[in-house]
């Protein structure tokens, strides 16, 4: 019973934290714009943590470069399974317009894997409530 | 006999009144924001999504510091809920609120030590606060046993109105409220991440969750203590005090140690010894 209730509310407390690899902020906004009153993702449970350690859903926004593919990593790595990742963007799913400069590695499934990706320049904000939501189908997934 | 079933039912009860009442904040402080806020099991969910995540840990004192607080939290309650002693409720919730620091301090992380060492100074500003509180009590009614103050037959509420001002003070910073929520705030991303709680993570998050919810209803359960004689009375001002710490926390911003120790400590210093000697005079 408790295990049942647990993955439940799984799929009803999804933590997120907020990681920009540079992106020109856009995206960002668009994220921030979900927990605004507007959007208010909080009534889903949503949280916007700014540790690691306590998240369960990472949002990536921006190109993914040497520099900081590293604490992106880094950041991954510290959060606590179960975990889902989110792409955001056209630069966060491909590198977008900046695909063919020399220090971009391109997407962020280039350096850590990714559950859902919300394409867009930017993404809007629907958009991105869609995809926490389309994570938990990961955590659902879970359960069998 | 009837005492350990009362233990057990504050053991249980607690958690659940605890946790409602942590869902019924949340939604509150929604709609105060024009939000239409999560579900009041908010809490329950948040806490059994913790209890089913990964165990990630940084040593072995972390993991004893989480235990201890929530062992000490729960043993408050039980003592509360069982009539004890005023004095040895408040020696147990002490161990559980100094075990969290060292909780903190266990790991090496400069967010947790910070936020540890503001943790500690949010204990020494309420603890003396707290005593003086029950030093009123014990001064009204001559006892520092609960069941003999329960036999008091006016409320204490009459005799010791400043004196529950001063214990709403140490309510808002037990709660980790604006003004006084310097050592972990959801919403000091930048400054300290989450302060004392960065390096507890999943089930250990959940204990101290849990812990906090006991802490709660122990504080709510002392101010419950000021209009013992009626229960439309404790509902009343149980409410309306929760929802004093609800308005300032939404319209009241973080603020420095400092500020806190000098401020809570003069007003409520100065608070409680107007009640004393009003007390003394009349």
């Amino acid at each position: 019973m408790f295990k049942k209730f647990i993955d439940k509310s799984r799929a009803k407390s999804p933590w997120i934290m907020h990681f920009d690899c540079g992106s020109c902020n856009g995206c960002d906004i668009e994220v921030l714009a979900c927990l605004t009153p507007m959007y208010d993702v909080e009534r889903f449970g949503v949280v916007n943590v700014g540790n690691p350690k306590h998240a369960d859903v990472l949002l990536v926004t921006g190109t993914v470069n040497p520099r900081n593919a590293k604490v992106l990593r880094n950041i991954y790595d510290q959060m606590p399974d179960p975990k889902g990742v989110i792409a955001i963007g056209a630069c966060g799913l491909s590198g977008g317009i900046f695909r063919e400069c020399y220090n971009v590695l391109g997407g962020i499934d280039k350096v850590i894997p990714v559950d859902v990706y919300v394409p867009g320049c930017p993404a809007k904000p629907e958009a991105i409530i869609d995809g926490v939501v389309t994570a938990l189908a990961k955590f659902e997934g879970l359960r069998g | 006999m009837e005492t350990i079933i009362l233990m057990i039912f504050g053991v249980v009860v607690a958690p659940i009144l605890g946790g409602l009442i942590s869902g019924v904040d949340r939604k509150v402080t929604a709609r105060l924001q024009s939000r239409f806020g999560p579900p009041i099991l908010q809490p329950f969910y948040d806490v059994a999504k913790l209890f089913g995540k990964v165990k990630v840990i940084n040593n072995f004192w972390q993991v004893f510091c989480a235990w201890v607080y929530l062992i000490a939290a729960a043993l408050s309650v039980a003592l509360l809920f069982a009539q004890s002693d005023l004095l040895l409720i408040f020696f147990v919730q002490a161990i559980g609120a100094v075990f969290l620091v060292m909780g903190g301090l266990a790991s090496s992380s400069p967010y947790s030590q910070v936020g540890a060492q503001r943790e500690l100074i949010q204990v020494l500003t309420y603890e003396p606060l707290i005593i003086l509180v029950f030093a009123s009590i014990f001064m009204v009614t001559g006892s520092f046993r609960i069941d003999e103050i329960l036999a008091y037959d006016q409320p204490l509420l009459v005799k010791l109105p400043l004196m529950f001002i001063v214990l709403g003070y140490a309510l808002t910073i037990k709660l980790r409220k604006s003004p006084f929520d310097f050592s972990t705030s959801h919403h000091a991303h930048q400054e300290l991440v989450k302060g004392v709680l960065t390096e507890f993570s999943g089930p250990y998050l959940g204990i101290i969750e849990l812990a906090h919810w006991y802490e709660t209803v122990f504080i709510l359960g002392i101010c419950a203590l000021f209009w013992h004689t009626s229960l439309v009375g404790v509902v009343l001002l149980l409410a309306s005090t929760y929802f004093a710490e609800i308005l300032i926390d939404n319209t009241m911003s973080r603020m420095t140690w400092r500020w806190m120790l000098k401020y809570v400590w003069s007003v409520g210093l100065v608070m409680s010894f107007v009640n004393l000697i009003w007390l003394h005079v009349g």
